[in-house]
């Protein structure tokens, strides 16, 4: 009795976020998966896919995300490990933490115009390079400013969780490892490294997702000249009116994202909650 | 008694002996003057410390007192802000770590929790690239060393806390370190498993015979497992010797209060050889203090007896008593008021008034503020002369 009551109280919390997932994400993923699976009649069909796979354009448009997302998550690391490194030694790291984060508080799209002030022909860079003699240059609208742009929005989503990994890590290892004989690059590369791998595939996670769906800078920075499944399914949904196939793009989009949940899942950790 | 004398005087002769070679060799680690301090903050204090090849030492204790500060400065994880440290006879302050012969087993074992055994094992062969096949040989040998030959695949979250201390002794010995520094390893264990590992440690010690430096708060430990022993307090080296010296003729409040169970009263030499304490006079070993010298008299538990009170030198009442297996602990009161620890082969009756009794040889005297050489130099004197009334 005593049990079946506290579990019906337990449901009843769920209540409020159960309404919430029920409308905002699990019906609009049926109707997503509904739309790109009939006709305008409502007919089953899987001509939606068949244009998507039978098409060049969307192949390459797939291959253009992936490729780009891949690109702005492995600049992100690249900056991101060492960053986060060093964090993790200075003596206010909360504080230093904080200015990391700080940024993402900040709307998106705010920072993306902040951006476009600072790469325009007549920007702030331009007009340092001016001070040199340098003539201004074309620096928006290109791959490198979508790069430079989207890595610099991700930082902050890599860093977070490597640092958290990092500081996990017992210092007491690194001097087992000194002790040992390694020096500091050794210690860094055999024991720190493999450590914080969690905190590695969990910022690639957190980065390369969302880049395989970036648009907004995709046309405020790259000018398009990136086009990435993000825009196609902007572009099917706001232009062209082709809901059928947006739908089609983002159910491919969703199911490319769940793989790379699972590629970069934290095996370690499972197990060893398995075990305990 | 004449056998007794006979083997007395062959124990002396051997530790004079090793004496000489201790003058003559140069030590492996050597402290000179070493200090350290954080801010004004001083937690080592003009430490002297010469370690002998070979030797089993033990750093004993409490926390805080500057013990595990000693073994990271040997280590290398700490650099002095005084004095010199030596290995060998060289001077090491400025040599990092890793390019120092010895390694260490660390409080909380410190294995990497991504390798296996093996793995943790290997990990200081493999730095030094020691090709695949030797570094198979010396894990081997490792794990055989430690007796965990059956656990090399397994991960180090499958272990338990003594099968741990096993892999992290292994993985230190592994890189055959001429110093093998251990921070109180046996902590984490329980009372039979640390019993084990005392006697297996100090049989791997042996066999190796390379030097260990253990640090401990344990006196149990320390007295089981050394030849030499430090004791510290407040960063300071209160004093080096022999488990049995350091026993038997403790120098100072601490030490005795520390290193085992002690009764300690406030007393005065009033010659050599008479020491007055309880208001009464006790007729003693110890010499060459100051006529009506105040002292500290120190009278072990296991050393006192009871008797009938018209046989014991003092009459206590008996007011408290614990059983300890192989004896009684018991409380009792003279009639100063001061209380006695006695360990008591027969169970008492509590408010009972019994004698107590002791030797003269069971009186220890300590004075206040006496240096270590100082002591030593009194002990020796007073040895000899009773060495020459025995002969």
């Amino acid at each position: 009795m005593m049990s079946k009551r506290k579990q019906q109280r337990q449901l009843f919390y769920l209540v409020p976020y159960g309404a919430w997932l029920l409308l905002f994400v699990i019906a609009p993923l049926v109707l997503l998966l509904f739309q790109s699976l009939t006709t305008q009649d409502g007919h089953f069909t899987l001509a939606n896919y068949a244009i998507y796979f039978g098409s060049g354009t969307y192949l390459l448009m797939t291959f253009n995300s992936v490729w780009y997302a891949f690109l702005i998550t492995l600049i992100t690391l690249v900056i991101s490990y060492p960053m986060a490194y060093l964090l993790n030694q200075l003596k206010r790291k909360q504080f230093w933490l904080l200015l990391i984060i700080l940024p993402t508080w900040i709307n998106l799209l705010l920072k993306t115009y902040a951006f476009i002030g600072l790469l325009s022909k007549s920007g702030t860079v331009n007009n340092f390079l001016g001070l040199w003699g340098i003539v201004p240059q074309q620096l928006l609208f290109s791959n490198w400013s979508f790069l430079l742009v989207a890595a610099y929005i991700e930082i902050p989503f890599m860093i977070l969780p490597i640092f958290n990994s990092l500081a996990e890590i017992d210092p007491r290892l690194a001097q087992a490892s000194r002790d040992l004989g390694a020096n500091k690059w050794q210690t860094l590369w055999r024991v720190t490294m493999p450590l914080s791998m969690s905190g590695v595939k969990a910022g690639i996670q957190a980065v390369f997702i969302p880049s395989l769906s970036l648009f907004m800078i995709t046309r405020l920075i790259g000018g398009n000249r990136v086009i990435t499944l993000g825009t196609a399914i902007e572009e099917h949904f706001l232009v062209t009116q082709n809901w059928r196939l947006g739908s089609t793009i983002g159910v491919i989009l969703i199911v490319a994202m769940v793989i790379t949940m699972i590629l970069t899942r934290d095996r370690g950790r499972q197990s060893s909650r398995k075990r305990g | 008694m004449n056998l007794r004398a006979f083997l007395d005087t062959i124990v002396l002769l051997t530790k004079s002996e090793g004496w000489e070679l201790t003058n003559t060799s140069t030590p492996i680690i050597e402290f000179k003057n070493v200090g350290l301090s954080y801010d004004d903050n001083e937690v080592l204090k003009n430490i002297d410390l010469a370690l002998e090849a070979g030797k089993f030492y033990t750093l004993l204790g409490p926390s805080g007192s500057g013990k595990t500060t000693i073994l990271n400065l040997i280590s290398g994880q700490l650099t002095p802000t005084r004095g010199d440290i030596l290995f060998e006879g060289d001077v090491i302050n400025d040599v990092p770590v890793e390019k120092r012969h010895m390694n260490t087993v660390f409080q909380d074992y410190g294995l990497f929790p991504n390798m296996n055994v093996f793995d943790n094992v290997a990990f200081g062969p493999s730095i030094k690239g020691m090709s695949k096949a030797d570094i198979k040989n010396k894990v081997t040998e490792m794990l055989e060393l430690v007796k965990l030959t059956a656990y090399a695949d397994r991960e180090i979250n499958e272990l338990s806390g003594g099968q741990k201390q096993r892999v992290a002794i292994a993985r230190a010995l592994a890189n055959d370190p001429e110093v093998l520094l251990l921070d109180e390893p046996l902590s984490a264990l329980d009372y039979k498993l640390r019993k084990e590992m005392q006697y297996e440690l100090r049989e791997i010690q042996q066999r190796l015979g390379i030097t260990f430096v253990f640090v401990t708060h344990d006196q149990e430990e320390a007295l089981a497992m050394s030849d030499w022993i430090y004791v510290m307090n407040d960063g300071v080296v209160q004093q080096n010797g022999s488990p049995e010296d350091i026993y038997d003729e403790p120098i100072n409040h601490f030490v005795a209060d520390f290193i085992g169970e002690s009764n300690i009263l406030d007393g005065v030499m009033k010659a050599d050889y008479l020491v007055h304490f309880t208001g009464k006079d006790f007729e003693n070993v110890d010499a060459g203090m100051r006529p009506n010298e105040q002292v500290e008299v120190v009278l072990r538990p296991e050393d006192l007896d009871l008797t009938s009170v018209e046989n014991g030198k003092l009459v206590v009442t008996i007011d408290d008593q614990s059983f300890r297996g192989d004896y009684y602990e018991i409380t009792a009161i003279d009639d100063d008021g001061n209380e006695w620890q006695v360990q008591a082969t027969n169970k008492s009756t509590i408010g009972e008034r019994v004698g107590l009794t002791f030797d003269p040889e069971d009186i220890h005297i300590m004075r206040f503020n006496e240096s270590e050489d100082d002591f030593d130099a009194r002990l020796e004197s007073y040895e000899d002369d009773s060495d020459d009334v025995k002969a």
